[in-house]
């Protein structure tokens, strides 16, 4: 097997031996994104690839094993853009918490980084300046967002491990996918220092990797307090490679039946029940459980995530970086520089989140929807009071041909129904792989747990992959 | 709840873009789609709700009053479309 | 028809922090642009805020000190709006939960006390400063992010001249405490005011105007004063009054409108995801609340009941907390029987140095013991009063003790009787004429043997106790 081939656990133990070189590893990224990114673009501004710029401590545990991060996470003396024309050559005078951490560590932060829709806007990275990903599954088909770079990378080699960031299913629904582990942690487990805001109540940065044992790793690495970040909770962070049991005998698990309704793709329902089946042979208990406001987590979700991004994204107007219209006069100044800079999809939402935050729509919209949060995260609470976890489908459907719903924002905003939820409770939530529909296309199982417990996701994920073959499929690219 | 090209117009200006008519018209008819999926959560009794406008039961997040390094002008400017020596610089502000 | 006027004022203050609100950058004015500034206050994308401990303190400390009740439960809003020198186009304030409410102060334009109601005192940050050029204008950020407190007056002061006392009154409370340098020129406190005027009588509020561009208190007094004129005449002839915002043109004069095509704005306030609330608990409260020292309303009731001052010669002195302090000093350190003495020179001749000399009461090169030294030689004969006031001014001067002043002056009065009587002696020989004027009742002749003496003694003699010597030797004889 080529070096970019093996997962980042296999290639620390070759660093810690001396049997490999860091650098190999970052040549052999770089052979292989030669190879086929023409093909599958997920990564973004190659044309500026430096080849050996490594600022990495190769002193750290991580050894200068490279990691992709994905382009809304600030990279000092890197460029950070988004994905988006209005932040056109924006190079961060500073590193995200979560990069220090890593750069601590010994990693090398690698030169290109992963297409995302731009400014997370977006469930199939179709929304990127720069053009779609393309599933490396199927070339055609979309990878999934808004993180879909890092995850499109990651399953076809050209990652060893990646960053995504999750607000609505961002790191989840693209790992299901391409048949990848993506894991989003709980709210304020890991420091939002210097990711690119969307949502400030609902975004959280977190490991897109090959396996599960990577995912606790990196989600161990990037976790813990910051006292830059005023939602960063101070807790310990507990050693997850801890969790890998294997071993989930005795677990009650839960099964939302909410999630089990019309607009499952009758393949997805199928592949998802027989994996549910799986865990009951590993020794869980199942039953179904109740999310009764499930069906008001999108419209909650698409009020309260763009008022704050319409909020958040006011600062993109050409004044202090980016991208800067032609203008004789200030106002006409922000007006074409928004007009022209942002993509279709950012114009919506912020326009959206702007009315819903507007006198006289507040009260209806935005305060509402903070209540009716309320009760959706209380419903978590409930069946957490009761079960160590739930188990569904990370999303409705296995991965859409490229623009097949770039016309209806709405139905691609219903395509997060089962991500949403989770992001509105604050809890953590993992996506891993679990089959492959008829059409070669993969689908990924979701687990969610109570806040905090990380810990339960690491253990029932890895017994399931332990206990299965799909994490071992490449795509035959 | 329905969204007229006027509402949409003011809130356009309320976040500073310019939308070209065809744009408009577009936005108006999935926004209209949008806003009444959303309606949906008018149906809810939140009489006794509390609004989770912070879901972490986190509070008196302080800093001590210490400081730090500052970043040279330069770099401050560093990715500014227009400077003027060490100030940034913008078009003339009509009021 | 007579109306009333009623006015309110919004007064900022920069509180006196080492450092930013949200940020470690130092506060410093006369730094050069954008040299005071980071990620965090440049509203670069990513950046978090965490708000200053100290301005949190002293934000409270002022609200004690104006009788407000602290909020238990207070939280931070965003204030949308577009402005270059907003970084985030959005500023963090505080909407519908400040932190605290219902305090007030007292006004003595009357010279009787008037409560003046204080409706909120609320934490913001500040914005950066503009320069206006032809076809641009710059913007230097080292002001944003410095934190402000902003004191809204309930619309209850009703003349210019009220208002002026509230803001001298505000001033000196503030200074005491401590926590700000309340400059107007500096741009430490600014000041807003609202006005209106009604029918004598009437219930309702008439039409608001919103005055600002007012850079001292004179400043605000004149625009006021303008504004009541021009109202006045506008409801006189029946013209239309619109709600507007007006600037003060001070060379002019003259207030001008600030008619903006927006009409009402909408900042779209919701409470800031970024930022966790605060719970203000009893004991934190009451820590603070030992740690104001005697506020200036409550030094003056003091100074009038322990020394028995008048109400007009107590404000004057606790118009300054350095300048109470020092005449605190003096009045206790001062051990004859009447402390008006004391006060009286504390009020009369050191005053007039100081006003003279632009500077405060303890600025004046004098230290408490020479001052009572000096008092001790005009109390006990050795100098006369009008001597003393010379004494003082060069002693200010100099810095040279009464003691050697005097000396050097040679100004010691001659007030041993043996010596004077036989002066006495000589001059009442040498005036008979006078001296039988004197005996016969004419009170004049008296002085002019008085004026004798001192000729004689080259104005050294004690006039006091000649007069008396005099009398007596008349007598007699």
């Amino acid at each position: 097997m080529e070096l970019n081939q093996l997962t980042a656990h296999e290639l620390l133990a070759k660093l810690k031996s001396g049997l490999v070189n860091f650098n190999a590893i970052r040549d052999s990224l770089y052979t292989r994104i030669q190879n086929i990114d023409s093909k599958v673009n997920a990564y973004v501004r190659s044309g500026g690839a430096k080849k050996s710029d490594s600022k990495a401590d190769p002193q750290g545990m991580l050894n200068g094993l490279p990691i992709t991060i994905k382009d809304n996470i600030c990279t000092e003396g890197l460029n950070t853009e988004c994905c988006s024309k209005i932040l056109q050559g924006f190079c961060p005078p500073y590193d995200a918490t979560v990069i220090s951490k890593l750069k601590k560590c010994g990693a090398e932060i690698f030169s290109l980084k992963a297409n995302m829709d731009e400014f997370a806007f977006g469930s199939s990275t179709e929304n990127s300046y720069f053009g779609p990903t393309h599933n490396p599954w199927n070339l055609e088909c979309v990878p999934g967002g808004s993180s879909g770079g890092s995850a499109a990378a990651v399953s076809c080699d050209e990652a060893i491990w990646a960053l995504g960031s999750d607000t609505g299913g961002s790191i989840r629904q693209p790992a299901s996918f391409c048949a990848v582990v993506g894991l989003k942690p709980t709210y304020g487990r890991v420091s939002r220092f210097g990711l690119i805001a969307f949502a400030s109540s609902l975004d959280q940065i977190g490991p897109i990797t090959k396996d599960v044992q990577d995912a606790a790793i990196l989600t161990q690495i990037i976790s813990g307090y910051d006292p830059n970040d005023s939602t960063s909770v101070n807790k310990d962070v507990p050693d997850y490679t801890k969790s890998l049991t294997n071993d989930i005998k005795g677990l009650k698990i839960g099964i939302p039946k909410e999630y089990f309704i019309e607009g499952l793709d009758p393949e997805v329902k199928s592949i998802t029940e027989e994996a549910i089946n799986k865990l009951k042979t590993l020794g869980a208990s199942v039953s179904q459980v109740s999310l009764p406001h499930t069906e008001y987590a999108v419209p909650v979700y698409y009020i309260i995530a763009t008022a704050e991004a319409s909020s958040n994204l006011a600062r993109f107007d050409g004044v202090q970086y980016g991208y800067r219209a032609k203008s004789d006069n200030l106002v006409q100044m922000y007006k074409q520089t928004r007009a022209e800079g942002f993509g279709d999809e950012a114009k919506r939402r912020i326009i959206l989140g702007t009315f819903a935050l507007s006198h006289g729509y507040y009260d209806a919209y935005y305060l509402r929807a903070l209540k009716v949060r309320t009760l959706i995260k209380q419903d978590f609470e409930q069946v957490f009071s009761d079960f160590d976890c739930i188990v569904a489908p990370t999303s409705p459907t296995a991965a859409f041909k490229i623009g097949e719903r770039t016309s209806d924002p709405l139905k691609m905003y219903l395509s997060d129904i089962y991500t949403i939820s989770v992001n509105l409770a604050g809890i953590p939530a993992i996506s891993i792989p679990c089959g492959f529909t008829k059409n070669t296309l993969p689908v990924g199982l979701q687990i969610a747990a109570g806040a905090f417990n990380e810990e339960m996701l690491f253990r029932v994920a890895h017994t399931f992959e332990q206990n299965t073959q799909w994490h071992k499929l490449k795509p035959r690219l | 709840m329905s969204i007229d090209n006027e509402t949409i117009k003011h809130v356009a200006h309320l976040a500073r873009i310019e939308l070209q008519p065809n744009e408009l018209e577009r936005l108006s008819g999935q926004l209209h789609d949008i806003l009444g999926f959303i309606d949906k959560i008018s149906d809810l009794n939140i009489e006794n709700v509390a609004p989770a406008s912070h879901i972490l039961p986190i509070s008196n997040v302080l800093r001590e009053d210490k400081p730090h390094t500052s970043l040279t002008p330069e770099r401050a400017l560093e990715n500014a479309p227009s400077k003027k020596g060490n100030f940034f610089s913008v078009p003339k502000i009509i009021e | 028809m007579k109306y009333q006027t009623v006015i309110g004022l919004e007064v900022h203050l920069q509180l006196s922090t080492k450092t930013k609100a949200f940020c470690g950058c130092v506060i410093d004015f006369g730094k050069a642009p954008n040299s005071c500034v980071c990620p965090v206050c440049l509203g670069f994308p990513g950046t978090l805020p965490v708000y200053n401990m100290e301005a949190l303190n002293l934000a409270i400390k002022v609200a004690l000190a104006f009788n407000c009740q602290i909020q238990e439960y207070t939280k931070f809003d965003r204030k949308n709006y577009f402005y270059p020198d907003l970084p985030k186009n959005y500023q963090i304030s505080q909407y519908d939960l400040p932190l605290s409410r219902n305090g007030h102060l007292y006004i003595y334009s009357e010279n009787k006390p008037k409560r003046i109601g204080i409706t909120r005192i609320h934490l913001e940050e500040d914005a950066g400063k503009l320069i206006h050029e032809a076809e641009h204008s710059l913007v230097d950020f080292n002001r944003t992010g410095i934190p402000l407190i902003e004191i809204v007056s309930d619309p209850v002061l009703n003349s210019p001249l009220e208002a002026f006392d509230y803001l001298t009154n505000l001033k000196s409370i503030v200074q005491y405490l401590d926590v700000s340098d309340c400059d107007m020129e500096k741009g430490s406190l600014r000041c807003d005011a609202n006005i209106s005027l009604r029918p004598e009588g009437a219930e309702e509020l008439g039409v608001k105007t919103e005055l600002k561009n007012m850079n001292s208190f004179k400043g605000v007094k004149d625009a006021l004063s303008f504004e009541v004129k021009r109202q006045t005449e506008l409801l006189k002839n029946n013209d239309p009054m619109i709600q507007e915002t007006r600037l003060w043109d001070a060379e002019k004069g003259v207030t001008v409108s600030m008619r903006s095509k927006e009409g009402a704005k909408d900042y779209r306030y919701f409470p800031d995801p970024d930022l966790a609330p605060f719970y203000i608990n009893q004991p934190m409260v009451e820590r603070l609340r030992a740690q104001l020292p005697e506020l200036p309303q409550e030094k003056m009731r003091r100074f009038m009941s322990n020394y028995s001052l008048s109400e007009y010669d107590a404000k004057i002195l606790v118009s300054s907390k350095e300048d109470a302090q020092f005449a605190e000093g003096c009045i206790q350190g001062y051990l004859g029987k009447d402390k008006k003495v004391m006060v009286n020179w504390l009020i009369g001749p050191l005053l007039s140095e100081a006003n003279l000399r632009k500077v405060k009461l303890n600025e004046l090169n004098i230290s408490k013991d020479e001052l009572i030294s000096l008092i001790g030689f005009v109390e006990r004969g050795d100098i006369s009063g009008l001597a003393a006031k010379g004494v003082l001014n060069q002693m200010i001067d100099s810095g040279k003790t009464a003691q050697t002043l005097i000396k050097e002056g040679n100004l010691l009065q001659v007030s041993d009787t043996a010596e004077l009587e036989k002066i006495i002696e000589v001059v009442v020989t040498e005036n008979v004429k006078s001296v039988g004027d004197f005996k016969s009742g004419k009170t004049n002749a008296l002085m002019f043997l008085v004026g004798q003496v001192m000729k004689k003694s080259s104005g050294k003699a004690n006039p006091k106790v000649v007069g008396e010597l005099i009398k007596r030797r008349l007598t007699d004889a």
